[in-house]
């Protein structure tokens, strides 16, 4: 069974591994962009992101917890003055991670990971599958007018996520 | 100890190494520069992903 086996060891102990991602979280808030291995890379996204959520609810707590994480006062101020209200909008993955090869000398594969930038954008959920099935059944059988039911189906599809938009915004 | 018997004749040998072969590395092509390049992974020529990404800045 796999139960609390989450996360990769990396091959140190644990008082290692928590100072190494440590080290790595206040750097990666520094510089925005580092470049590290792609393992490493995977369990950085996680405790970047955590760090993150702190710095949106950005009460006295949350930036006592960050402190205690984040080796450097300054970088604790960076995340929660510049870092999170960029990230307001976004519900997380506020990283991303490009495989960059294989390192010579041990074909580790890099990756860099830095803080996505550009503006957070909400995924329009699409309308069920079962209106497009009956659509795609629809269509072949009536070749004389279909097309204005087809149109009409789209409208329907298009204003029900709009509806669920403006639902969920208030 | 344990011994052999009978010498390995060469069609045991090959038959035994037919599966001892190396798979060629899956290569996909740069959209930017068109060069070979691993998939899903950065340009290591020109130093791009999907295009807009510059990763590695190239110094040459
Ligand atoms: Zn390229």
């Amino acid at each position: 069974m796999r139960h609390n086996k989450s996360g990769r060891r990396l091959g140190r102990t644990t008082s290692h591994r928590v100072a190494m991602f440590r080290n790595m979280v206040t750097s990666f808030f520094n510089h925005e962009r580092i470049t590290t291995t792609d393992a490493k890379a995977k369990e950085l996204r996680s405790i970047a992101d955590k760090m993150i959520t702190l710095g949106k609810r950005g009460d006295l707590h949350a930036m006592r917890l960050a402190a205690s994480y984040i080796r450097e006062k300054s970088v604790v101020t960076k995340l929660f003055t510049t870092i999170a209200p960029r990230y307001t909008a976004r519900p997380g993955g506020y990283t991303r991670i490009v495989k960059l090869g294989l390192r010579p000398g041990d074909n580790a594969q890099l990756a860099m990971i830095e803080l996505v930038e550009e503006e957070f954008t909400p995924k329009v959920k699409k309308a069920a599958p079962k209106v497009k099935a009956s659509a795609a059944a629809k269509a072949p059988k009536k070749e004389a007018a279909p097309a204005v039911e087809v149109i009409e189906e789209v409208k329907t599809k298009i204003a029900d996520p709009a509806v669920a938009c403006e639902a969920s915004a208030d | 100890m344990a011994v052999p018997k009978k010498k390995t004749s060469k069609s045991r040998k090959n038959m035994r190494r037919a599966h001892d072969f190396l798979t060629p590395a899956s290569v996909s092509t740069c959209p930017q520069c068109k060069a070979a390049k691993l998939p899903h992974r950065a340009c290591p020529t020109c130093g791009t992903y999907k295009g807009k990404e510059v990763i590695k800045i190239e110094e040459v």
